[in-house]
């Protein structure tokens, strides 16, 4: 038990840092900001450390229902540094409405996640997966006096809650027909006989987390939900939540019904393609750009199951390196959604208003269209290369179909993503001024680095991505 | 030369280059942007003067294993590689000079867009790796999105749209292949693959899927309709380097991947080939001929020219070949001039409308004088560059398939006739209109762009040997590979006896015999 504790830092970590930062928020005025905010991101980057430092061990702990291995270490640090940037770029946003528990719900957030990406066992599974979500509710109607954030938040609880059942009711069926929770022991008896019980089990777990992942069909929330929460908030469900449950379904799928191939293949070609398609067809008549940008997400995650689809290493491999792709792009856009204010200091959201957004903020504007091209997946740019890696793995795989299928509607993604770049650089400047100096030094470098990286740079990262990716994903299998 | 990574200094300098076009001030853009193209062209005459002909196949080789994962930084020309580098760097400062009156707002990102068009031009050429060569051929859609989005015509938004979609349509499901050949054969290294048999029954899906994406990019007949659009939106310069370089990146797909890697499927499927192509040569010839406006009427003509060099590239024998590829660096410097007349007339009267002009020789003959050139060397005139590249593709479709070639050869009138029908309109005719009266002749640097075009379309012509020589080598490999699965031809040539020498030309055989045992 003891040793089972060493091997939890970062956990615990997060659990005490919440805690205190919880204690100083009760305790000081919210107008405290940094006081809070540093707490947090101190937790956040002890908890970071403590990751690197386990990198490395595979091993399980609590009887078998956590696991310590660098797949989980690899999501972790993803969902860690996506957090951090989200407490980050907070107090400048929500200016006076900024209070103590937004960084405390951040890091309990990630904590529930951190749980998720590591669980190997359904209980755990649930026990991180709603951790997060309650968090994820209340962050979602972070600005109680606005509208649009409190029905984000009500939208997003009620699915949620709906996807929760359904994901219970999937367990207790595979519960019920394996007669354990433990992913190798659903495994064993999944090798067997399949039957209808089990099957209906893997639709039902496969759909609620078909939900949290934002998965055509289940994606109904996300416009909604990305569109009415604050931006700090929608980057952050962007970013970590997504690394969170495509590490945990790609867990469930790999480890525990690793060996039902056949049921849930054809189940997840679905997801991936009609995530891919509707998420590119219903991105086109967007006109406010945090919903377009929840589409490009649905879009993403299609792609990503697509490795998963292919069910082998290499497929895993794929989906590792595209969701740190993903979560720098998507970072980076949000940085520049965020500096998105007129004269005023209102924020813009909708995407005429960007016309001639280039020839007002030249810098931005390429940054953004360096985000954009690389979220179609257009080369030069390195968002290119974690597409190429799941057509990759699925050719592979023999999935030669679902490949040109994905790789056709890419195409049709394209058309969005540029027409943006349309906006911003062939359009005349429209009315709305974009003045100067609306991020801070941080917000500008984070844009500055992520531009280069995903520009051409990336590609000499290729060895060190595919390496680290290979290592994690090397013990689900 | 060795030592100098020469390949890479050419697709660096450019890149640097429009970095720094990006942050300076208008005027300092067109200074940098000229002068960088001026260095690559330097280094391209460098590059082609220390190419050793009959030499090793591959030159100019640079290689850097593990940089980029699975696939390798590899670079490395062979002939065909080296004149069509040498015809992206000969059009580069060209359009940088054609755009140097005619472009006034935000010159530097243009520069910087023809800029990095230069690197991936060359970079299509140079690289020596699948996936290299992917991503070059790719990106080349970003700054031609920006060249016709910004910088176009009225109706720019549609063609830039219309361009960026239906090229990326296309070149997708080669990425497909790629992935299939790479995991058939387990690498990426292009001549490795160039020699690697593929089973016949692979080749014919790897051959359509790549056959998908290099129509388009050609444009072939039928999904050509991007192109005049393109072209008639674009700015000058954009479409001086869409018709004289980009759209040879389809024809030199099909010559360095689709001929030499799938033989099989190239002699089962070469009927596709030169049905489209026919049917290319015949219905835009025809179009070409009824368009009023000059550069759709260009636009249609090059769908034509392109149409030829498919046909001869499939009319897989050493004449069609050779003939093609002259027909491809003919057309990239002919179509370069014809585009950039016209934007000398529009820079002058801003209509593109053939109806509007008429008469120009009177008041500019300099401008009649070069428009007459390249006219004719665009329907092929002997002398002139057009007439050496169509008349050997001919040849080779000839012995191919009599059928195609008449069919080709009527493109090639009705070429004649749409082209001299636009000089008459255009140059001929009585000078009545008022606005064109005041129109001036060529200025200085309008004359510094047309002559080495014409220099180099006559000297085309007249010594053609100067760029077939270069290629001859390559062009007897990939037949050689062809052999075996070529169809057999209609046209039963045989080739006559030669007299005997007479005795006073016996001794230049006699010299050569005695320097072959030197060596």
């Amino acid at each position: 038990m003891t040793a089972d504790l060493a091997l939890i830092w970062p956990e615990l970590i997060l659990t005490i840092g919440g805690l205190i930062t919880l204690m100083i928020g009760t305790f000081t005025s919210d107008r405290q900001v940094g006081l809070y905010q540093v707490a947090s991101l101190v937790t956040l980057s002890a908890a970071t450390a403590a990751v690197v430092a386990l990198f490395g061990t595979d091993t399980t702990v609590f009887s078998g229902t956590l696991s310590v291995d660098s797949f989980g270490g690899f999501a972790k640090l993803l969902i860690y540094a996506a957090s951090f940037m989200c407490i980050l770029i907070a107090p400048r946003f929500f200016k006076d409405g900024m209070r103590a528990e937004y960084p405390v719900l951040i890091l309990f957030a990630a904590l529930g996640m951190g749980i998720m990406a590591s669980a190997r066992d359904l209980m755990t599974l649930y026990v991180g997966l709603e951790l997060n979500s309650l968090a994820a509710y209340v962050l979602a109607s972070f600005m109680r006096t606005d509208e649009r954030s409190s029905e984000a938040g009500l939208k997003y609880f009620v699915l949620g809650a709906l996807a929760s059942g359904m994901l219970l009711y999937g367990i207790s069926l595979l519960y019920g027909f394996t007669g354990t929770t433990d992913f190798a022991g659903i495994a064993k008896v999944m090798s067997g006989e399949m039957n209808i019980g089990l099957i209906f089990g893997i639709v039902f777990v496969i759909a609620g987390l078909g939900f949290k992942i934002s998965a055509v069909p289940f994606h109904m929330w996300t416009p909604d939900v990305y569109e009415g929460a604050p931006t700090p908030v929608t980057t952050f469900f962007a970013t970590a939540p997504k690394v969170a449950a495509m590490a945990l379904m790609t867990r469930v799928v790999i480890d525990a019904m690793g060996p039902a191939v056949g049921t849930w293949q054809q189940i997840i070609i679905f997801l991936a393609l009609a995530s891919i398609i509707l998420g590119a067809v219903g991105a086109i008549g967007q006109k406010n750009i945090k919903r377009l940008l929840a589409y490009s997400s649905i879009n993403n995650v299609g792609y990503m199951l697509i490795g998963l689809a292919a069910g082998t290493q290499q497929g895993v491999e794929a989906i590792l390196t595209y969701l740190l792709v993903y979560v720098v792009t998507t970072l980076g856009s949000f940085l520049i959604v965020m500096q998105l204010r007129d004269d005023q200091g209102n924020q813009v959201e909708s995407i005429p208003a960007l016309a001639g957004y280039s020839q007002r903020r030249p810098g931005l504007a390429a940054a953004l269209a360096v985000f954009l091209f690389s979220l179609a997946g257009i080369p030069p740019l390195f968002g290119f290369w974690p597409k190429l890696l799941v057509f990759w793995a699925a050719v592979d795989a023999n999935l030669v179909p679902l490949a040109v299928a994905g790789i056709v509607a890419s195409v049709i993604g394209a058309y969005y993503y540029i027409a943006i770049i349309k906006t911003m650089y062939f359009d005349e400047k429209s009315d709305t001024e974009f003045p100067k100096g609306t991020g801070t030094v941080v917000e500008d470098a984070v844009i500055t680095a992520s531009a280069l990286w995903l520009s051409v740079i990336g590609y000499l990262f290729i060895g060190v991505l595919a390496a680290l990716s290979a290592s994690a994903a090397a013990v689900l299998f | 030369m060795s030592g100098l990574p020469i390949l890479s200094l050419m697709l660096a300098v450019p890149a640097i280059a429009a970095i720094a076009c990006l942050f300076a001030g208008d005027r300092n853009a067109r200074v940098i942007a000229l002068a960088a193209t001026l260095v690559n062209f330097v280094l391209g005459i460098v590059m082609w003067a220390n190419f050793d002909i009959g030499g090793a196949q591959w030159q100019f080789q640079e290689r850097h294993e593990g940089l980029f994962g699975p696939f390798n930084y590899a670079l490395g020309v062979d002939g065909m590689a080296l004149m069509l580098i040498m015809l992206s760097v000969f059009l580069m400062p060209l359009c940088i000079l054609a755009s140097w009156e005619a472009i006034t707002k935000r010159v530097g990102l243009y520069m910087a867009m023809f800029l990095v068009m230069e690197t991936i031009m060359i970079g299509v050429f140079a690289a020596q790796d699948l996936l290299l060569f992917y991503i070059f051929f790719e990106a080349g859609l970003i700054p031609m999105y920006f060249i016709i989005g910004i910088w176009g015509g009225a109706n720019r938004i549609y063609a830039a749209f219309k361009f960026f979609l239906y090229t990326l349509l296309g070149s997708v499901l080669m990425l497909i292949a790629m992935i299939v050949m790479i995991g058939e054969a387990g690498t990426t290294d292009i001549p490795t693959l160039l020699v690697y048999n593929f089973p016949p029954e692979t080749q014919t899906w790897l051959w359509l899927a790549f056959f998908a994406s290099l129509a388009v990019k050609m444009p072939m007949w039928p999904v050509h309709t991007w192109l005049p659009d393109a072209h008639v939106q674009a700015p000058t310069a954009g479409s001086m380097i869409l018709a004289g370089v980009l759209l040879k990146m389809g024809s030199y797909g099909f010559i360095r991947f689709m001929m030499p890697m799938f033989p099989d499927a190239s002699g089962q499927l070469m009927w596709v080939v030169f049905g489209l192509s026919m049917v290319a040569v015949v219905y835009t010839s025809l179009v070409a001929l009824v368009q009023s406006d000059m550069k759709k009427l260009i636009a249609y003509s090059s769908v034509a020219h392109m149409a030829i060099v498919t046909a001869g590239l499939y009319a897989l024998n050493q004449q069609g070949i050779e003939g093609a590829l002259i027909v491809m660096l003919s057309h990239g410097v002919v179509s370069a001039a014809l585009f950039f007349c016209v934007g000398v007339i529009y820079d002058r009267l801003h209509t593109r409308e053939i109806d509007r002009y008429g008469g120009l020789a009177v008041n500019m003959p300099a401008y009649a004088l070069f428009f007459m050139l390249f006219t004719m060397a665009s329907i092929g005139l002997p002398g002139t560059s057009g007439f050496v590249g169509e008349f050997l593709s001919l040849a080779g479709i000839y012995e191919a398939s009599s059928t195609v070639a008449f069919v080709c050869t009527t493109g090639i009138i009705l070429g004649a006739a749409y082209m001299l029908y636009l000089y008459r309109r255009v140059v001929f005719g009585e000078l009545i209109k008022d606005d064109v009266k005041a129109m001036p002749d060529l200025n200085p640097r309008e004359w510094a762009i047309l002559a080495p075009l014409a220099a180099v379309a006559l000297w085309m012509g007249v010594y053609p040997e100067s760029f077939l020589a270069p290629m001859r080598g390559d062009v007897t490999t990939v037949v050689a590979r062809l052999a075996p699965s070529k169809p057999a031809g209609d046209a039963h040539l045989a080739a006559g006896k030669p007299k005997a020498a007479a005795a006073g030309h016996g001794a230049p055989a006699h010299g050569s015999s005695h320097a072959g045992g030197v060596q």
